[in-house]
């Protein structure tokens, strides 16, 4: 046998299993498969939960009880009906962090060259992952109601006003999180992605009606803050659990998630398919 | 012949490196291909190539007889692949792991679930199987891996260093499983730097640097091109060394002795087996020469590759990546345009490339003795 010169003469059989595995049914029953094992390292790494258990309930009695008096004039209470819906806004932002830096390591550690040498499609790896999240936005948001609630929030509607707001906080999420998927295929390293979106989602959510209202703002940022994806979000939620208009804010804020998901599905699943 | 693997012209850069420069290379159905080499010689990014990780630049290959860049999605269902680094999640138990693998298979729940204790019960992690496999030691790693390149049972596994840094039992262990799988009519494709290993696993090795194939042949055709059998003579009284020469270069007329003086050695070609070694004993003896040591001396692969490549298998630490760095020049005197528009301040290499090359011509034969040694160690 010399290796210049062959030719296979015959093919073997393949011995088929499944078939083709790679439509659009087998994607969702991969990712799901692929999901169950993001949840069984979250549920077994539960100190990765931290950004959504501890750090919601810090941001809230932080900027309670520190800003709150300053901020809204002595009324530590009312700055915490303002203040609610805008920490769920900004801790959504980050939550979505630690996914992208998840990814970024399970790559690095080649865990999904495994994945990616299976006859599953390339996107089901990603889309599981991002699946497995809703846990921890569903996680975030609990933690958020219920601390504001111990802490004298007040819901301003129903029930049912609630679990919208629960809706789409968690829907909003599941689309910002794609930029964090991103971030996380083209940084070279985990740290990275870490510092990449914190840069990204902190003046984001800074520059937004999250903490103060926006008119207080010179003209310019409140532009910039009005237009803000989390401003929207933010705006959104006030108006299902505080009460006031949601309409004109939701429709904003699902025009924002359609755009996230149009520009940073395909830029996650074109930068993952290039990592090699 | 049927081949489970075939690969043809294949061709890979990364930048101005030639990670592959025509490699071409062929796994018949049911054998095992050893691909042999140093690091950075190619051998994983031809395996990546193969298993549909990595597009070449250019070439073809089949696995299985499915084109692997025009369907990859089929050749992913006829291939398994464990690699260098074992892509277990550490986080799940060795059980959930081949679980996840198998539900990804569409095995069914029930299927997947025994598949994975079957599989577990093989590799003989059935007590550490409900363990996370971050517990595992790094040769119950491997094993894992390698039973998630099994769970489909394919026809074609790809195994990429499976024993590189594991301990010398848990490289036996793996050697007896892999040799289990081969038993059971497994094509595989097998990259090593391990000579011994090769030897040991595979029906044909290709020996490849630099990206390209630069020998083929089963292990003993690869020993036959260092030479054959030689017998070795190490006598006590260094001033007979002459005379037992003579004596020896006699019992075998035509033979021309090489004389080692400092270890009192002297080294003949030999065809004639255990009986030549008789002989030589006799007539040492009847001349009253004591023998020290004697032995018929077969050519190990570790000979073979210092022939072929001018440098040792493992020789990564000392010269690979000066050797790397030149790209295909190697031993040339030409090459310093080659290496200097390419590497200087890419990753370093350069720099060594530059400080070591001349050792490496003046001092060639030093240093390969001792790269020789730590191929030896590594083993």
């Amino acid at each position: 046998m010399t290796a210049t010169a062959v030719h296979p003469t015959e093919s073997t059989q393949p011995t088929s299993r499944a078939g083709e595995l790679t439509d659009e049914g087998s994607t969702l029953r991969h990712a799901i498969a692929l999901a169950k094992r993001s949840l069984i390292k979250t549920w077994r790494t539960p100190e990765a939960l931290v950004d959504v258990t501890l750090q919601p309930v810090i941001f809230i009695l932080m900027f309670t009880y520190i800003f709150g008096g300053a901020i809204a004039g002595g009324s530590q209470h009312e700055y915490l009906q303002f203040l609610l819906p805008g920490v769920l806004g900004q801790t959504v932002a980050m939550a979505g962090i630690a996914l992208g830096v998840n990814l970024n390591t399970d790559i690095e550690k080649g865990v999904f060259d495994r994945f990616r040498s299976l006859p599953i499609s390339r996107s089901a790896p990603l889309v599981g992952a991002v699946l497995a999240d809703v846990v921890r936005y569903l996680i975030l948001f609990v933690m958020c109601l219920g601390t504001g609630l111990i802490v004298g929030f007040h819901v301003g509607t129903n029930p049912l006003a609630v679990l919208a707001a629960l809706g789409i906080s968690v829907a909003f999420a599941l689309c910002f999180c794609w930029i964090s998927v991103w971030v996380g295929m083209i940084a070279r390293t985990s740290g990275a992605v870490q510092g990449i979106m914190f840069l990204l989602v902190l003046p984001l959510s800074f520059v937004s009606n999250a903490f103060v209202p926006t008119a207080t703002m010179p003209s310019w940022l409140a532009q910039v803050a009005d237009v803000n994806p989390i401003s929207h979000l933010v705006g959104t939620v006030r108006g299902l659990m505080v009460g006031g208009p949601v309409a004109s804010n939701l429709l904003w804020t699902l025009g924002w998630m359609a755009v996230l998901l149009l520009v940073f599905v395909p830029l996650a699943l074109r930068a993952y398919r290039r990592r090699a | 012949m049927t081949y489970a693997v075939v690969a043809e012209g294949l061709v890979k850069h990364y930048g101005t490196v030639r990670a592959l420069d025509q490699l071409d290379l062929a796994v018949p159905e049911g054998t095992v291909l050893g691909v042999l080499g140093p690091n950075g010689a190619g051998k994983t990014t031809a395996v990546r190539v193969l298993t549909t990780l990595l597009r070449p630049d250019a070439g073809r290959a089949e696995v299985a007889g499915i084109d692997v860049l025009a369907d990859p999605a089929r050749a992913r269902d006829s291939l398994g692949v464990s690699g260098q680094y074992a892509a277990v999640d550490e986080h799940l138990t060795g059980f959930e792991n081949l679980d996840m693998i198998g539900r990804l298979y569409h095995l069914g729940r029930r299927a997947s679930r025994a598949r994975a204790r079957e599989l577990l019960e093989q590799f003989d992690l059935s007590d550490a199987g409900d363990r996370p496999s971050k517990t595992y030691s790094g040769g119950m790693r491997r094993r894992l891996d390698l039973a998630g390149a099994l769970v489909a049972r394919p026809p074609v596994l790809f195994l990429d260093e499976p024993t590189t840094g594991l301990d010398p039992r848990s490289r036996g262990d793996m050697w007896d499983v892999i040799t289990t799988l081969v038993e059971g009519g497994t094509s595989l494709l097998l990259t090593t730097q391990y000579l011994e290993e090769a030897d040991r696993l595979a029906d044909n090795i290709i020996v490849v640097d630099h990206g390209k194939v630069i020998a083929e042949g089963t292990a003993d055709q690869l020993k036959a091109q260092v030479g054959g059998e030689r017998l070795e003579v190490v006598i006590a009284d260094q001033a007979r060394l002459v005379e037992a020469r003579v004596l020896l270069e006699d019992s075998r007329p035509g033979g021309v002795a090489e004389v080692d003086e400092h270890v009192r050695r002297i080294t003949l070609p030999s065809d004639r087996g255990t009986a030549g070694l008789i002989e030589a004993v006799r007539r040492l003896d009847a001349a009253g020469i004591e023998v020290q040591d004697i032995g018929i001396r077969r050519p190990t692969l570790d000979d073979a590759f210092l022939s072929l490549t001018g440098h040792g298998a493992s020789a990564e630490r000392a010269g690979h990546q000066a050797d790397d760095s030149r790209g295909g020049s190697r031993g040339g005197g030409t090459d310093s345009s080659g290496s200097g528009a390419g590497d200087p301040g890419t990753d370093g290499a350069g720099q060594r490339a530059r400080g070591g090359h001349p050792e490496h011509q003046t001092d060639g034969r030093q240093r390969r003795a001792g790269e020789h040694v730590m191929a030896r160690k590594e083993i």
